[in-house]
């Protein structure tokens, strides 16, 4: 009886609930705004974002694009890993971009996309992305969105504080997040103190192929966390944010937090182009690998460089300063005037706020704490502008959006913050979900914001999808920012983790695409224009296959005289010249991945037969009405054989040759 | 013949002249798979695709239905009408300096012929393409099934939406021919034409 009556009581405590949950008007007013959000995200069908939204993949090592606002996936750019969905990295064309001193890496993180700039505005020309593993910079050709470039940085480890540009892209940087023996040797690791360094390296940027080291510079052995250029007044000088100022070799978590204040490391780089005019750098052998696509062939080449200029700051007095920044300085991001130094401490209760007007005041002044290694420690009163109050906890990264306002993203505290410039106050917050890391205004970092979104890259997703076992998809969540308040608009998942992401108006790229790359000038060496061209040679244990793919098949497509014990190269070029016609090439047994083929391009696959049998290859893309019937044979017979080698042509051009021979 | 006249039959032989630079026809292909269409262009001298690699689109995607493949070179027509619509813009010269009234109209005559045969022409070619078709090697057959696009106007062929109409020199080829017309019209000058003068004219007999 007791029983009943208390799940009697239960189960109206739950219809009154019920009842009350229906009647609030919360409810009603959340609907309300969930179809504002949406008419605000709604792209409808084909129609085009207004921004491309370029997310770094993190440890997928690519990057993925977005339209925004609709947070459509658009592509995923291969650049520092493997990509079996289209060959990168397994055709013999892309596997050189892959090569560095310690070999063929075929995985990375990367981290930062940094869209090229003329006049310190992004001009839709490249995008750079850096790796923090092995450390190296990408270059991606915006009009066909493909990584064309990648340059090995030497003496670093963790190449985190990159690929940051200058107002024009003459220069993207690189700065290392774990300091080691600058030449790396063997020495004890508690020696860290003495033997171990940290470099800031500059590279050109603006040629594309040619990317170089323009020189580097020795710094004090602390962890280089992030950077950002000047621009405007300060322009020709470019920041980074350092911590572990400690020097500790174990245990950081602790015992780099221990300082109240690390540094930002102000470099001057005009100063240092005039060093290097000067002869005030140290030329030091080292090794390093530049790779890059020959447009020509599509084909990419790689070299050896053997040496750096090196530049040591008492060689070079003027070059760094360090701005005293409280505490464990994540971020360092420039307003679009130039004027303002935003540093985010990832452990500070202030976002602190340097001001460049002082900092060349504090320069001319001599006001110095002390000096370490040659470079002057400014006194943080003489440097700095202001400090945001209480913002929240574990500022990260600031934004701008260029009518006044920074937008800081707050690790611990799960929330973007939205503060004046100049007064430093807060005027509005808005929760993320979860524990976001950077944030992302189209233009965001440049003189020019488009302030009208701010894009969340969050680290932690768990509820907000639904589960997909134990890890889930990172998310990206855009907020509204062109009114007073901030809106959240949308959250969608990512690839890979996007550290930071770059946006820009559509408009600057979308009618520069490629749509097929002109047969005519295919100079690939093993190029096949036509179906009568293709064929089979041999070269010792070298067979070289040379074939069309073309709708609706390919040409030669039955071959035989290939021996177990060969090495096989198909070169299989795309005659088509028409947008958007893919076709695809893999072999039965095949132990890379398959060739994707766009129009009028032509890319290789390496086979190693190891039995004898007919091996069938197909199109895997699916390009025709007939594209099942794509499809052919490859005979392979033990060593030694008798069987000569082979190509047919494709059965429409017997057909038409047999017509031929009739009249 | 009037000087005006004279002044437009030397302007229809520069139209003449100037639609050997401009397309005669265009045959337009769209598809759901090609919303932006495949643009074939008729020249005097040529066939061309509308973008470069239009029509070698247009003869990759025909070789299923077993269609000849559209090759300028295969069409003597093309390495004549040009010069047969030189001719007519040199005749239209002779009208011009000999002023004689049936001179235009021989040429008028000779150019509606041409223009005829020109259309006959063109249109059996489009025959041909769409009838004559290599069955054996055809990939998609289906019986009773012809691919002539239209002569003028529009048409369904398969998945593609066949249009094709005349283009800017055929314009300028109608202008010149319209010029004739006029010429001719304006031959005995304007008092024929107007009835203000005709009335004074009148009423002056009248008076005398």
């Amino acid at each position: 009886m007791r029983l009943s009556t208390q799940r009697s009581l239960l189960l109206a405590a739950v219809a009154v609930a019920g009842v009350i949950y229906a009647c609030t008007p919360r409810a009603k007013t959340a609907s309300l705004a969930a179809s504002d959000a949406a008419s605000k995200v709604y792209v409808p069908p084909g129609s085009y974002d207004e921004f491309y939204a370029f997310l770094s993949g993190g440890y997928s090592g690519q990057v993925s694009v977005y339209g925004l606002p609709s947070g459509r996936l658009l592509k995923l750019i291969p650049v520092f890993s493997q990509f079996p969905e289209d060959g990168y990295g397994y055709n013999e064309e892309t596997k050189p971009l892959l090569q560095t001193t310690y070999g063929f890496v075929p995985w990375d993180d990367s981290h930062h996309p940094e869209l090229s700039q003329t006049n310190g505005v992004p001009d839709g020309r490249w995008l750079f992305i850096n790796a923090n593993n092995t450390p190296r910079v990408a270059r991606i050709d915006l009009t066909r969105f493909e990584t064309d470039e990648i340059l090995q940085i030497p003496n670093s480890a963790g190449g985190h504080a990159s690929p940051f540009t200058t107002p024009n892209s003459k220069y993207v940087v690189s700065a290392t997040r774990f300091s080691v023996p600058i030449p790396n040797t063997d020495v004890a690791i508690d020696t860290y103190k003495q033997n171990f360094k940290g470099t800031i390296t500059f590279m050109t940027a603006d040629q594309p192929g040619k990317m170089d080291i323009a020189f580097q510079i020795l710094m004090p052995g602390y962890n280089y966390d992030l950077g950002h250029a000047g621009k405007g007044p300060s322009d020709g000088w470019f920041f980074f944010t350092s911590y572990n100022t400690e020097q500790a070799s174990t245990k950081l978590e602790e015992n780099a937090s221990q300082n109240d204040k690390d540094y930002v490391a102000a470099i001057n780089y005009k100063r240092a182009e005039e060093c290097v005019a000067q002869n005030k750098f140290t030329t030091q052998t080292t090794e390093y690998v530049h790779n890059w696509v020959d447009q020509a062939s599509r084909a990419a080449k790689s070299e050896k460089k053997t040496s750096v200029k090196l530049i040591n700051p008492s060689q070079c007095p003027g070059i760094a300063y360090y701005l005293p920044t409280p505490k464990s300085p994540h971020g360092v991001d420039i307003d679009p005037t130039g004027e303002y130094i935003v540093a985010g401490g990832k452990l500070a209760t202030v976002i602190p706020v340097h001001s460049f007007t002082k900092l060349q005041k504090a320069i001319a002044d001599k006001a110095f704490d002390k000096e370490v290694d040659g470079i002057p420690v400014l006194k943080y009163d003489a440097v700095i502008a202001g400090e945001v109050q209480k913002p929240g906890l574990g500022p990260l990264h600031t934004e701008f959006d260029g009518k006044g306002y920074a937008y800081t993203s707050m690790f611990i505290s799960s929330e973007v913050v939205k503060w004046k410039l100049g007064t430093w106050e807060v005027v509005d917050r808005i929760p993320t979900y979860y524990s976001i890391g950077h944030l992302s205004i189209p233009g965001g970092d440049s003189k020019q914001p488009w302030g009208k979104y701010v894009l969340a890259l969050n680290k932690i997703t768990k509820d907000r999808y639904l589960p997909t076992g134990p890890e889930m998809a990172q998310s990206a969540q855009l907020i509204d920012i062109s009114g007073d308040k901030m809106k959240l608009l949308l959250d969608f998942p990512t690839i890979g983790e996007p550290h930071y992401a770059q946006a820009l108006p559509a408009s600057l790229i979308k009618d520069k695409q490629i749509k097929f790359f002109k047969l005519a000038e295919n100079a690939h060496p093993f190029a096949t224009k036509a179906e009568s061209e293709g064929g089979i040679t041999r070269t010792g244990k070298r067979v070289d296959i040379k074939m069309i793919a073309i709708r609706s098949h390919f040409a030669p497509d039955n071959l035989e005289g290939v021996q177990v014990g060969d090495t096989v190269y198909f070169h299989v070029t795309n005659i088509e010249q028409d947008w958007d016609i893919e076709h695809g090439f893999a072999v039965l047994g095949q132990n890379n991945s398959e060739l994707i083929l766009n129009p009028g391009e032509t890319r290789t696959l390496q086979w190693i037969p190891k039995t004898p049998g007919v091996y069938p290859f197909y199109c895997t893309d699916f390009c025709s009405a007939l594209h099942q019937e794509m499809q052919g044979y490859v005979r392979v017979s033990p060593a030694g054989s008798p069987v000569k080698l082979m190509a047919n042509v494709s059965k429409k051009t017997q057909a038409q040759l047999v017509e031929a021979q009739k009249h | 013949m009037s000087n005006i006249s004279r002044l437009l039959l030397a302007l229809a032989s520069g139209l003449l002249l100037a639609a050997l630079a401009l397309p005669l026809w265009r045959v337009q292909l769209v598809a759901p798979q090609y919303p932006e269409g495949l643009g074939m262009e008729i020249h005097a001298q040529t066939v061309r695709g509308a973008a470069e690699q239009d029509l070698g689109n247009i003869n990759e995607l025909n070789h299923y239905i077993g269609m000849k493949t559209i090759e300028p070179a295969a069409i003597p027509e093309l390495r004549i009408i040009p010069w047969l619509i030189a001719g007519l813009s040199a005749f239209s010269l002779v009208a011009v300096i000999t002023g004689k009234r049936a001179v235009v109209w021989a040429w008028l005559a000779s150019f509606a012929a041409l223009g005829l045969v020109g259309m006959w022409d063109f249109w059996h070619w489009e025959y041909s393409y769409g009838h004559d078709l290599d069955m054996v090697h055809a990939i998609i057959k289906i019986p009773g099934m012809s691919y002539q696009p239209p002569l003028i106007g529009t048409k369904q062929l398969l998945n593609f939406t066949a249009s094709s109409w005349p283009s800017t020199g055929t314009a300028l080829i109608g202008a010149a021919f319209l010029l004739g017309v006029v010429s001719l019209v304006l031959h005995h000058g304007p008092t024929r034409l107007n009835p203000a003068a005709a009335t004074r004219a009148a009423l002056r007999e009248a008076r005398a």
